[in-house]
């Protein structure tokens, strides 16, 4: 069924079908105690030394709700535009597993803490409005490290080793509603609304959404139905998408699955399906002998929370500005077309430009670096531009420098090398490379003198009017002063001389 | 059974709580003498009783001897310092095993102390050990224990109540003058009504349950077994109040328990017979007594008068859909991967089958029952008719109450419909239990306070009966008012405590072993 | 009983539900035991309930809250120490069959 061969191509199975997309997204919460216990949340601690008897499960104890963590839960909810109950409360979902510790999880079922909201992405200048279903708050379960069998997966495993650090560290589920119409931009819209919703969640401080470390988890629904169907088709949830290129890796591959089952004249199973970095694919899990029956029952050991509407309306007034909006301002601010902006957004280089202009950098410097050769050096690294070694301020002074004259484009790229590099800030590279341009005209008309007795030929054209010879003169002087030459100047000094 | 030179110690075992801590900080007795006749005691009758677990003599006497040294420095002795104590075995304890009757837990010592066992060391109270409870507090006769029953002082033969039966009975044989027990559907009340003793349910989360090892959190309410009123009321007020750790724990002062045990009375007080619960259904002897207790009521000044409560009868089905369902998910985490029983890991088994084979192999028929029922419940095309249903009846038992003591201050009943039953009797057959408690569960349902102290012996089989007291949620207060004048009215009747009537164990030889 | 309210295979679905491997004569024997009990709190369908709020917690409180402040965990030999079974300082578990 999955077999690659049988895959319809992407473009050809939207010219028959239409998908309909939904994503559910855990997302750790940045306090600094679990859910229900104050044991830390510090991510890499010695196994199983951030529990206790709560966190453990331990016959006899007790949650108790973290404040925070209903706050923070309530700020997404404000600003994913949801209505924020008014009395809620926690509930038991039960199923056996050994990564969790009570055999059940404290969950929300049919009261969540906000409902029914919206986040705006937009894809190739295409605006799509995802609605939001809900957003509730979970606990996390523990980890566990699968022993024996090939490869570490749970599948073929002689037995596993289970850490409860992560137990009841706070998880909000934030889910969307059926996402239709975005036709062939689905796993674009897919994409694109992840992305929108971490940088929303790091602009409020909630969490630190880092889906390496498993603080942002994606959960994909993906269905398929003829053109000209009136229902929608069966969705598979395709779990644990954890990277925003593997959001639409997935849909782009369900998409193209289902296409298959469907043109062969099959149904799509109602399923769970797992997805697969190396492969880009998705496999099916055990078919279910029978549904699961959570159990859901109010929990009886936490009393309901009914947030004080003074209390939202005090954490309504104190959200920052949320990413869309602050956008919007920047893009006029910079006199940015849409397009620049989306291309500055979907770089995850909003923040950074911001900052650099702030640090006196012009928009459009601090764009031209950003976009340009740091994203290169990104890239080449397989990093994001927030991970490079470099700050908004050392971007800023290497603009300022550029713009006073003391570096040249080429300059300033070897002294953002050095900041890289670990050398130090701009001015010290700048100096312990000796990367400045040669202000000393003697130094230059030497240069230039040297370039014309080197180059006699090159010389001659120009003298008989062909100017734009001059440039292979240029390019020597630049080669002699090692780049800090002022190549204008030298090119003066150049067509001067041989006029 | 202790002799001749050991008559000073066998007296101090008949001493109540609030006698041995006035003696123990008078310096009359140290707390190591009083450790050491319950101990002795303890060896003496244990192999009749059967009342504790675990015992921890050497644990016992440090604590005691921790007493004394804070005597002889001068230190401040809490109420109850130096008072031996058993301690059921569903509270946790990091020196002593915790087993909750069973084998799933056999051995199981936990890293923490309930707030409930922290509080009573804090206050100087001597833990003699852990007693035995019907399996998780299901049941109400110790039967459905691991580790075998407890045997009814008063008779041998017969159960001592559950599912605080341990607790119970050890306090009735004088193992200990207090007893800690826990009520979930009468788990406190039901077992001093059949061991003649008192015992106390406080209104729900005004005693911690953080450390409890839960069955029903919705129900499960810690308290006090005693032989006196006033006994009881000082235990109250040592392990109750407020615990943040406990999110249903009531952020209030407790009620004035004390001070109401010692100034008992009735007078002008509006006392409520509940209809549904004076009529058939009772052992003749247990209606017998339960009368009589009214009309004393009355003759001490109290205004009776009869008051319906026509949800009651729902109680008992109520009650056997809410502890199920809530018991089937608090115990799913016994599931041999982090404490406990595991069995059946023979290394090519998976966890769920290990799962499966630990609690078949660690659980005892009743708790299966429980848990299948809850399961049975909850379940998604059954919640609503049974569970949802259940909450329901729940709301409406709770506004029978309310209109109740719109009418009176406190309501009455007997505490069982019948005296302590042979051992056996009701074994295998899981609705004759059940009814044990049908007087005592609406009390839990509506989470209000209720107590249960002696009334006399049901002619018939020369055993006790208690009375129930029960008073609006927070009014603890008043169930320890009237029981206490209940208590010392009977008393002067009866030249003495119920207790006094009980056979010495020694003279029982050979008719319950 | 007329009108069984649970059936053996029923009860064999509770069990497996529940983690109980009961060996057939228990299946039997509370087959009728459940059966019996479930007949007996059904009656609580007979109460005229509609409109009536469930009850879910005896006390009528809410937001009971706790500051975001770290107290103290165990140590991980206090975690570890009634463990069946341990490696490399986590709980040893048989091969877990994945959750789907």
């Amino acid at each position: 069924m999955t077999d690659l061969a049988q895959l319809v191509p992407y473009g050809e199975a939207l010219s028959r079908y239409e998908p309909v997309i939904g994503l559910e997204t855990h997302v750790e919460l940045g306090t600094a105690t679990k859910m229900f216990c104050g044991c830390p949340t510090t991510f890499g601690l010695e196994p199983n030394s951030a529990v206790c008897p709560v966190c453990l499960g331990l016959p006899g104890s007790l949650p108790v709700a973290n404040r925070a963590a209903i706050e923070f839960t309530i700020r997404i909810g404000l600003a994913l535009n949801c209505s924020i109950a008014s009395w809620c409360r926690f509930a038991r979902k039960n199923y056996f597993y050994p990564d969790m510790p009570k055999d059940f999880q404290i969950s929300q079922y049919d009261e969540p803490l906000c409902t029914d909201g919206w986040l705006d992405v937009e894809v190739d200048g295409r605006a799509f409005r995802v609605g939001i279903e809900r957003v509730h708050l979970e606990e996390d379960t523990g980890k566990s490290l699968h022993m024996g069998g090939a490869t570490g997966r749970i599948h073929g495993a002689d037995y596993s080793l289970v850490d409860y650090n992560r137990a009841g560290i706070p998880l909000v589920e934030v889910v969307t509603k059926p996402v239709a119409g975005t036709g062939v931009l689905a796993p674009e819209a897919a994409r694109a609304y992840v992305t929108e919703l971490r940088d929303l969640l790091r602009c409020l401080g909630v969490s630190d959404v880092r889906m390496e470390e498993g603080s942002l988890r994606c959960d994909v629904n993906t269905s398929l139905a003829p053109r000209d169907a009136a229902d929608w088709g069966t969705r598979t949830e395709t779990k644990n998408v954890n990277s925003l290129r593997s959001v639409e890796r997935a849909v782009r591959f369900e998409i193209a699955r289902q296409a298959a089952v469907l043109d062969a004249g099959q149904k799509v199973v109602q399923e769970t399906r797992h997805f697969h970095e190396d492969s880009g694919s998705t496999t099916g899990g055990r078919s279910k002998e029978e549904a699961q029956d959570y159990r859901y029952f109010p929990e009886p050991d936490l009393v309901p929370v009914a947030p004080a509407r003074d209390w939202v309306e005090q954490i309504r007034a104190s959200l920052p500005e949320l990413p869309a909006a602050r956008r919007a301002r920047l893009q006029a601010d910079w006199g940015l077309s849409g397009a620049e902006m989306t291309h500055l957004s979907n770089a995850g280089a909003v923040d950074l430009v911001s900052a650099t202009v702030e640090a006196g950098a012009s928009p459009a410097e601090a764009r031209k670096w950003w976009l340009g050769e740091l994203a290169r050096r990104a890239n080449e690294s397989g990093a994001e531009l927030s991970q490079l070694a470099i700050t908004p301020a050392h971007v800023a002074r290497v603009s300022v420098m550029v713009r006073a004259g003391t570096l040249n484009d080429q300059l300033a790229r070897q002294v953002l090398e050095g900041v890289l590099a670990g050398e130090g800030d701009p001015d010290a590279v700048a100096e312990a490379r000796g990367l400045a341009i040669v202000s000393d005209e003697g130094a230059l008309a030497e240069a230039v003198d040297a370039a014309i007795a080197a180059n006699p030929d090159v010389a001659a054209k120009v003298r008989d009017g062909k100017t734009a010879a001059a440039g292979a003169l240029v390019g020597a002087v630049m080669k002699a002063t090692r780049g800090r030459a002022d190549a204008a100047r030298a090119r003066e000094l150049i067509l001067e001389r041989l006029s | 059974m202790a002799a001749d030179g050991a008559g000073m110690a066998s007296e101090l075992t008949r001493l109540t709580a609030a006698e041995i801590a006035a003696a123990v900080a008078a310096g009359d007795v140290s707390a190591v003498e009083v450790a050491q006749a319950h101990l002795d005691r303890i060896v003496a009758v244990e192999p009749d009783v059967r009342a504790f677990l675990h015992v921890a003599g050497i644990g016992a006497l440090a604590a005691a001897e921790d007493v004394d040294r804070k005597r002889a420095a001068g230190e401040p002795l809490g109420p109850l310092a130096g008072v031996p104590l058993a301690l059921k075995d569903v509270m946790t304890t990091t020196d002593m095993p915790t087993t909750c009757g069973s084998k799933i837990l056999e051995g199981w010592r936990p890293p923490y102390d309930a707030t409930v066992t922290r509080r009573l060391r804090d206050a100087g109270v001597v833990i003699l050990g852990k007693t035995n409870m019907d399996e998780f507090a299901m049941g109400s006769s110790t039967e459905n224990s691991a580790y075998g029953p407890s045997h009814n002082p008063w008779d041998l033969t017969r159960i001592p109540g559950g599912s605080s039966g341990g607790s119970s009975a050890a306090v009735a044989a004088y193992e200990a003058p207090l007893g800690v027990g826990t009520d979930t559907g009468g788990s406190i009340r039901q077992p001093a009504a059949v061991c003649g003793i008192v015992g106390m349910k406080p209104t729900y989360g005004g005693s911690s349950r953080y450390g409890l090892v839960a069955f029903a959190s919705s129900l499960d309410t810690p308290g006090p077994l005693a032989r006196t009123v006033l006994d009881a009321a000082l235990l109250h007020e040592v392990m109750s109040g407020h615990d943040p750790r406990d999110s249903t724990s009531v952020d209030a002062p407790i009620p004035p328990v004390v001070a109401a045990a010692r100034h008992a009375g009735v007078s002008g007080l509006r006392v409520g017979v509940v209809t549904e619960f004076s009529g058939g259904g009772s052992q003749s002897g247990v209606r017998a007594r339960f009368t009589e207790a009214v009309e004393l009521l009355e003759s001490l000044g109290a205004k009776v008068v009869e008051v319906s409560c026509p949800h009651f009868s729902y109680a008992l089905p109520a009650y056997y859909l809410i502890a199920p369902s809530e018991c089937s998910s608090n115990l799913a985490r016994f599931d041999a991967m982090r404490y406990g029983l595991r069995a059946g890991d023979d290394g090519t088994r998976s966890a769920d089958e290990v799962m499966s084979l630990t609690r078949e192999a660690g659980f005892g028929a009743e708790v299966k029952r429980r848990i299948m029922l809850g399961t049975y419940a909850l379940s998604s095309g059954y919640y609503d008719a049974y569970y949802g249903k259940a909450q329901q009846v729940r709301t409406l038992i709770t506004r029978d109450f309310d209109a109740a003591f719109e009418q009176v201050d406190v309501l009455v009943s007997p505490t069982t419909p019948t005296t302590a039953f042979p051992i056996g009797e009701r074994a295998d057959d899981p609705m004759a239990m059940y009814l044990a408690d049908l007087f005592t569960i609406p009390s839990d349902l509506a989470g209000n306070a209720a107590i249960s102290v002696p009334c006399g012996l049901a002619p018939e089989d020369g055993l006790p009966v208690g009375l129930q007291i029960m008073a609006p949620a927070l009014a603890d207060d008043r169930c320890y008012r009237v029981a206490a004048a209940v208590e010392a009215a009977l008393q002067e009747r009866w030249g003495g405590p119920l207790l006094a009537q009980a056979r010495e164990l020694g003279e029982q030889a050979g008719d319950g072993r | 009983m007329a009108v069984m309210s649970i059936t053996r295979a029923e009860v064999a679905h509770l069990a497996r539900l529940s983690r109980l491997a009961l060996t057939d004569a228990e299946l039997d024997h509370f087959a009728g035991q459940l059966d019996q009990i479930i007949g007996a709190v059904a009656r609580v369908q007979e109460v005229a309930a509609e409109g009536i709020p469930p009850m879910t917690h005896a006390v009528p409180v809410v937001n009971v809250l706790r500051d975001d402040v770290v107290a103290g965990c165990l140590t991980p030999e206090q975690a570890l120490s009634g463990a069946p079974a341990t490696e490399q300082g986590r709980f040893r578990v048989p091969r877990i069959l994945a959750e789907d």
